[in-house]
């Protein structure tokens, strides 16, 4: 097999597997029991989905899909930062709600 | 040459994202999958992006991949300690709900 070949190929079977992660993580935002799961599995999908922007930018040459990947990473970011404190005040609140 | 390290750095990186959702799928609680998540996930990332600097090798996309890089490793404990606070504050709060119930 020629490197190129073995390049070529291993594209394929990283974009197989990189996908096949996003589905298995949107299982997990589908069924997860809890907002803290489904907080983690959109975390885990932000992560993922930087990783697609780095396979195609292999797979096609652009060059701006990596200043996607980095732009992804900053809101990524605060998004996760922001589901988790709401989760976190909706879970007091509830408790203050029970004090009361 | 060059084309086996890249080939090399994606499929090492797409196995370890794959780890890491299948981690996410099957682990029993929150704090575990959270515990495949955050390090398997940016570990795979972190080398497919790698990867694709290599291909592309020039010194501005080097560069952003080194920031993506820094960046993800500097932010994903934040946000995985602020869920894992939250969820453990819930965790607690039922725990204790059913010992006073028991």
């Amino acid at each position: 097999m020629t490197p190129a070949a073995f390049l070529e190929l291993s594209i394929y079977a990283s974009f197989v597997m990189v996908m096949l992660s996003l589905a298995i993580a949107f299982v997990r935002l589908a069924i997860g029991p809890s907002l803290a799961d489904r907080v983690v599995a959109l975390d885990m999908m932000t992560v993922t989905i930087i990783a697609v922007c780095g396979v195609a930018a292999v797979a096609t040459g652009v060059y701006a899909l990596i200043d996607v990947a980095l732009v992804l990473a900053l809101v990524g970011f605060l998004a996760t930062v922001a589901l988790a404190r709401f989760a976190e005040r909706r879970d007091a609140k509830r408790e203050e709600a029970r004090h009361d | 040459m060059i084309d086996i390290i890249i080939g090399n750095f994606l499929l090492l990186g797409g196995f370890f994202a794959l780890i890491a959702a299948i981690g996410l799928l099957r682990l029993p609680d929150v704090l575990t999958r959270m515990h495949a998540s955050t390090k398997a996930g940016v570990l795979g990332s972190s080398l497919i992006l790698v990867g694709s600097a290599v291909y592309l090798a020039e010194v501005e996309i080097t560069a952003r991949v080194v920031a993506t890089i820094l960046f993800l490793m500097l932010t994903s404990p934040i946000g995985a300690h602020m869920i894992g606070r939250a969820a453990v504050r819930h965790l607690s709060k039922t725990h204790d709900e059913a010992e006073n119930e028991g």
